[in-house]
């Protein structure tokens, strides 16, 4: 068998049986998708009234400027459940037979990535119909709507491999949820609440070029119309520089020997 | 597949530490194929550290010798060793969150069976192991017995050349523990070679070919289960007369004999080799003693076991320990 298939055989395992946990265990990735739904809800019918001055437009335009960053959110949510489950999953000894045997072994880590991508985009999916029943309204054509979900997806993606490297360098679920904190934190300090240009002065830069900015306002471009400029390339560029980076940490990670 | 030796399993120099406690401090293995080797040891001897060595779980430090399993370099070719061989380690490695059949499906996908046979090799693993009533449960909810089952059930998905086996049969009943035994040998009889650690001397005199003793980052002795007995006194050579007269007068050329006289037995010290037989029988020709029953008892594997891995001996002279004159019990 080439080693391409191999690679495609055992990920496709690995993933069954990661979807077979999801499905006999969903407390975990519930639990997470609540997150963004109270997000959603509290920014529009709570903070709504105050935030929506900020953007200089009523409840309605509020909604329509917070749902790009709570999408992105949705990710950040639920790749923390990624980094608890690999580090739950190492802690199982099954882990150190796949070790043993003549199997692609990244395949262990892939079947992770394929799952928690698949149920980013199920729980995106999920968050983007309460928005709509809330009142988001997008007047994307089909190809707009395309673009979005393969940036959401490229997203996924890249943060998905991240939370994975960290929920290999992480003892226990309770370091790996703190490891993956920053995951859930960096959408507050970007343009998902409110404009860069209401923040400090000498933090504008830092708010500005992390990666949720951009691809927030890829979606902003792509689902409420207006310019995109860089962001589009600064969105793909921060996405594949960090799954080539979490792919290669934690691989190696997972081959370096065991404690 | 072999190497030109036909060693399925052959190490050199095999280092590992961790910081400055040396765990293995140069052990050389060598088990032929389609044989049962028994590594055996105390707690902490090692032995776990070195089924996971030889089965690519961790890597030996560099300055240890060649490793080759099944034929390959294990430091070159790790894949290639995976592939030759089954693993179930100390620790139960079965995932728990799914079923046992799950499990063992499991296995045949990444073993890469086509989906018919891997159901029915999970089947007959599952029944094999007496695992059937409970293959729809979560192997979480196994007892202890049950887990080490399905692990080695797994294992054998795939029918791996070559097997490690680290105390296979801890936590098992007497019942499961005696099927295990009539496994392995079912499994050597088909050309497989087994790499058994164990903490149950009898295990190991019962299953190996050849039995090597782990103390203090080496090899303390190796051989069959009678070459090490033989290792150390403690046996002697028991004759048992039926004859009053004929006991007396073998009691008087054996002074060093202790008497039995209610049982009519005289017990020599000796270690059971042919030379210090013949040196009896040949005293007893001499006087014109025939007795009726000549029995050699051998220390068993327990004595060899305390007293090669009781405290180190001074260095210098013997490679066994002082205690050895009197076997520690
Ligand atoms: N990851 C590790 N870090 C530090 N020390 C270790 C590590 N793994 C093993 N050791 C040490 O190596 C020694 C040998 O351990 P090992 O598990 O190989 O023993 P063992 O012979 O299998 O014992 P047992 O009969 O209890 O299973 C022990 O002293 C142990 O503390
Ligand atoms: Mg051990």
């Amino acid at each position: 068998m080439s080693s391409m298939s191999l690679a495609v055989r055992d990920s496709s395992t690995m993933l069954r049986r990661n979807l077979l946990h999801a499905r006999r265990y969903p407390s975990l990735t519930l639990n997470l998708l609540l997150t963004p739904v109270m997000l959603l809800l509290l920014f529009v019918y709570i903070f709504g009234g105050t935030m929506s001055a900020g953007i200089g437009g009523n409840r309605s335009a509020y909604i329509a400027y917070v749902v790009p960053g709570l999408l992105l959110m949705t990710i950040g949510s639920t790749v923390v459940g990624t980094a608890i489950s690999v580090s739950n999953d190492m802690t199982e000894g099954i882990i150190a037979r796949f070790r043993t045997m003549a199997i692609h072994r990244p395949s262990v880590l892939i079947g992770h990535v394929v799952g928690s991508v698949l149920q980013s985009i199920v729980s995106v999916v999920l968050v983007g119909a309460i928005a709509v029943a809330i009142g988001f309204r997008s007047h994307a054509t089909a190809l707009g709507w395309m673009a979005a979900l393969g940036v959401l997806v490229l997203f996924a993606l890249a943060f998905t491999w991240i939370a994975v490297g960290m929920g290999l360098i992480s003892p226990s679920a309770e370091a790996a949820s703190n490891n993956a904190m920053p995951l859930i934190l960096l959408p507050l300090i970007s343009s998902a609440f409110t404009p860069i240009h209401s923040m400090p002065g000498w933090f504008q830069p830092i708010a500005e070029y992390q990666p949720f900015t951009p691809a927030i306002e890829t979606l902003r471009g792509l689902l409420l119309g207006g310019a995109i400029g860089h962001n589009g390339w600064l969105t793909v560029a921060w996405c594949l520089g960090l799954t080539a980076l979490g792919y290669f940490w934690s691989t190696s990670k997972f081959n370096a020997d065991q404690k | 597949m072999t190497t030109p030796t036909g060693a399925a399993i052959s190490a050199r120099g095999l280092r590992k530490s961790y910081g400055d406690k040396t765990v293995l401090d140069g052990i050389d293995l060598t088990v032929p194929e389609g044989t049962i080797f028994s590594l055996l040891g105390p707690n902490g001897a090692g032995k776990t550290t070195a089924v996971k060595i030889l089965s690519t779980l961790i890597s030996a430090d560099p300055g240890s010798g060649e490793v080759r399993i099944g034929g390959h370099d294990l430091a070159a070719d790790p894949q290639a060793v995976r592939a030759a061989i089954g693993v179930t380690g100390q620790f139960s490695a079965v995932d728990g969150l799914i079923t046992g059949e799950e499990n063992m499906l499991l296995m045949a996908d990444l073993h890469h069976l086509p989906k018919r046979e891997g159901r029915r090799t999970a089947a007959e693993l599952l029944a094999r192991f007496d695992l059937v009533e409970a293959a729809k449960k979560p192997a979480s909810t196994y007892s202890g017995g049950m887990k080490r089952r399905l692990d080695i059930a797994m294992t054998l998905v795939g029918d791996p050349r070559i097997i490690f086996l680290d105390e296979p049969t801890t936590g098992l009943d007497p019942r499961a523990r005696h099927t295990m035994w009539q496994i392995i040998r079912e499994l050597v009889t088909g050309g497989v070679t087994v790499f058994l650690t164990t903490q149950y001397l009898d295990e190991a005199d019962e299953l190996a070919d050849r039995i090597a003793v782990l103390h203090d980052g080496k090899i303390a002795a190796e051989g069959t289960a009678e070459q090490l007995k033989r290792l150390i006194p403690g046996g002697h050579v028991r004759l048992r007369f039926t004859d009053p007269a004929t006991y007396q007068s073998a009691a008087g050329a054996l002074p060093e004999a202790t008497p039995d006289d209610a049982a009519l037995t005289l017990q020599i010290p000796s270690e059971g080799s042919q030379r210090a037989l013949r040196a009896i029988l040949d005293r007893l020709d001499s006087a014109g003693i025939e007795a009726d029953e000549l029995t050699v008892h051998t220390p068993d594997l327990d004595d060899v076991f305390f007293a090669l891995t009781g405290p180190v001996p001074q260095a210098g002279e013997s490679g066994l320990p002082s205690e050895l004159q009197e076997p520690a019990r």
